[in-house]
């Protein structure tokens, strides 16, 4: 009973000061990026820390990145339509850099019919536009949880 | 409500109204009003056509001349854009801006690596002449003109527009193209930049000398407030940064020894129209008026005409919304009808399903046929300035005025347009403002119908335009063919005085016409002002 109360403790400790790293990145070469700003002031604001890409980034670029900045969670602005052949390569490469741990969470002009696809390539959050700040929130910092509590397991 | 915040008492009525510009709207205006802002007839209104041109540029307003129609057209191959052009001008509509797919907007080819996925999807493909010679084949250029919308690469564009232009018979005196051309915008907003401010504006400066004669009927800069009221801007911000971006430009042409009354006439605006229609109307009113003011005073002006601010008012797409997307046709409408009563030379509408796809032809003839109906059925061509005398209308004027010179000074205290887009002052204060405005949303301070009032639940797709992979493949193709087919000894020469022009600091624009005539693609050219310009680093937004 005591050693079990004893790693909650930790674990929760662990937990508690464990600050979610985020990276915001815009693949390929568009550049609106209204949108993918707007959700890392909302991140920041909820107290994660958002390292943000820039635009024109190539997924190998943002694969990089996420490594060298060791984020907990990638997550991509695509307006342009190319969400599903952005997000395939991304998850090739991420598996290919043995991050493939990270959360991949997706916003920007998504039509409905794509989040299944999306799903299906082990994408945990898709947030089309509009999406309240809560929601994206919530569904990081749950799946991000979840993959802690995993590895405490 | 919408775009301005209301207050409310207690049985629910308004006791407050703040427009985004932060201006106050009183219950009631009346001739106390036009006296507390100083108001005069002859000083601040005129005649329609009279100098300071609030009312209108023209007397006759849109009895001489309705408003130009400019849908923004374009997808896939050139092939599949001609027939769509074709379409728009078959259905009534008189002027055409092309969109560009983004590896054409970033000066990459088609089989370019950094292009996989994206040629052809948000827009037309270029990479050669091949390309124009498709796009615009049928079209009479000496009667329909072309908005370019384009920037990083603009000056490509001209240039092929011009070879196309001769290629197929037309003197070059009498085409008509407006590129967009505003490359500080895009720094702001939009982000479709390539090069370092520096060289990205001196190419800009090229484009505005080489028109002045070899086309004269150009519009070389379109200056776009437009983006960055997308990117969170104030209406007042939109004006006073949109003016700023023009001098910058009409500063780097002076520099080459020019008089301002041989070139600034033919500057064009690109102004958007989401938001409170009376706040709308009052901006377009004072920005004639500032822009005129600014010209006159400031650059010595002299001939009226110069002075005149032409404008393309549209698109609104950030008013438009993913929910119940049929929404998007009223409001389109209503965007439409504010920015007719302020005279707008050219208006274009976002279509209703754009915040999906791109316009299926249904959407896009939707859009032009709103645009018809508000000029031939509801009488907006039958008096100029219908709204002016309004003491409501004339009070918020006078103070968008006001507003757009505090906007002004704001960016004059941290040592002018450049370095405030260089550092990124301004991409971090309208981000700042866009994500308090989506707050705005969330939390029902704005509303906004559909999305926070009257929503219907789960939203549903529109009918979405296909994009599939035989897009590249065929436009790879075809570029192939050209670069098989071409005087490869020409190509060569042609680039290599592009690149000798460059590095000397040389006005571009004739090398470029020569490299597009000899089939120099979109990447080759580019790929030199790359090398001899470097790229823009991006300042951060936090």
């Amino acid at each position: 009973m005591d050693a079990v109360s004893s790693t909650d403790t930790v674990k929760e400790a662990a937990l508690a000061a464990k600050k979610i790293r985020i990276l915001i990145a815009k693949p390929g070469l568009d550049g609106h990026d209204r949108g993918a700003k707007v959700v890392a002031h909302a991140l920041m604001e909820a107290g994660m820390e958002v390292v943000y890409t820039g635009l024109h980034q190539t997924v190998d670029q943002i694969v990089s990145t996420a490594l060298q900045e060791d984020v907990d969670v990638i997550g991509l602005s695509i307006m342009s339509g190319a969400h599903i052949p952005i997000i395939e390569k991304l998850v090739k490469k991420a598996r290919e850099a043995g991050i493939d741990d990270k959360m991949i969470v997706v916003g920007g002009v998504i039509p409905v019919r794509d989040i299944p696809r999306l799903k299906e390539l082990g994408v945990r959050g898709v947030f089309p536009g509009g999406t309240p700040f809560a929601e994206i929130v919530s569904v990081i910092r749950e799946n991000v949880e979840r993959g802690q509590e995993e590895k405490w397991a | 409500m919408g775009v301005a915040k209301y207050t409310k008492d207690a049985k629910g009525q308004i006791t407050d109204v703040t427009l985004q510009s932060g201006i106050h709207v009183k219950p009631f205006y009346g001739p106390e009003d036009l006296e507390r802002v100083g108001f005069s007839y002859e000083k601040d209104l005129a005649d329609p056509g009279v100098y300071p041109f609030t009312r209108a540029i023209h007397r006759q307003g849109y009895r001489s001349r309705a408003w130009t129609t400019r849908q923004y057209t374009g997808f896939g191959t050139s092939y599949e854009t001609n027939e769509r052009f074709k379409l728009m001008i078959s259905h009534g509509q008189t002027g055409l801006n092309v969109a560009f797919d983004l590896p054409t907007q970033m000066g990459y080819d088609s089989d370019d690596p950094m292009a996989e996925g994206e040629v052809g999807r948000v827009g037309m493909a270029v990479d050669s002449l091949r390309d124009f010679e498709v796009a615009f084949k049928d079209i009479n250029l000496a009667e329909i003109g072309s908005g370019l919308t384009i920037n990083a690469v603009a000056s490509i564009m001209l240039a092929m527009y011009q070879a196309v232009a001769e290629k197929y018979g037309y003197d070059a005196k009498v085409i008509s193209a407006t590129p967009q051309n505003d490359i500080l915008k895009e720094m702001i907003g939009r982000g479709a930049w390539i090069f370092p401010v520096e060289p990205a504006v001196k190419l800009i400066g090229d484009t505005i000398e080489y028109s002045m004669t070899t086309m004269p009927r150009t519009n070389p800069v379109s200056v776009c407030g437009y983006h960055i009221r997308e990117s969170g801007a104030t209406p007042a911000q939109e004006i006073a940064y949109a003016i700023l971006i023009a001098n910058a430009y009409i500063d780097n042409v002076l520099l080459r020894g020019y008089d301002v009354d041989e070139f600034v006439g033919r500057f064009s605006f690109n102004l958007n129209v989401f938001g409170n229609i009376w706040e709308q109307v009052a901006k377009f009113r004072a920005a004639r008026k500032l822009w005129a003011r600014n010209l006159k005073e400031k650059y010595g002006v002299k001939k009226e005409a110069n002075m005149f601010l032409r404008g393309l008012f549209g698109g609104g797409g950030f008013g438009l919304t993913k929910a119940q997307p049929e929404n998007n046709i009223m409001r389109g409408a209503y965007y439409a009808l504010s920015a007719a009563l302020a005279g707008a030379q050219t208006i274009a509408l976002c279509s209703y399903d754009e915040a999906y796809t791109i316009p299926t032809p249904h959407s896009a003839v939707i859009s032009l046929r709103t645009l018809q109906l508000l000029m031939d059925e509801i009488g907006l061509r039958d008096t100029v300035d219908p709204l002016a005398g309004s003491y409501f209308i004339e009070t918020l004027t006078k103070e968008m005025e006001g507003k757009i010179e505090e906007e002004m000074a704001n960016i004059g205290k941290v040592g002018g347009i450049i370095p405030a887009v260089a550092t990124g002052y301004i991409q971090k204060l309208v981000s700042r403002q866009a994500y308090a405005f989506e707050k705005g949303i969330q939390s029902g301070e704005l509303l906004k119908v559909g999305v926070n009032i009257y929503t219907e639940g789960e939203s549903k797709d529109v009918e979405l335009h296909e994009y599939t992979g035989e897009t590249a493949e065929k436009q790879i193709e075809e570029l192939k063919r050209v670069k098989r087919e071409r005087d490869q000894h020409e190509t060569t020469r042609t680039l290599l005085d592009l690149e000798k022009a460059t590095r000397a600091g040389k006005n571009v624009m004739p090398y470029l016409v020569d490299c597009c005539k000899a089939y120099a693609t979109v990447g080759e050219m580019t790929r030199i002002f790359r090398d001899v310009y470097g790229e823009f680093k991006e300042p951060g937004f936090i």
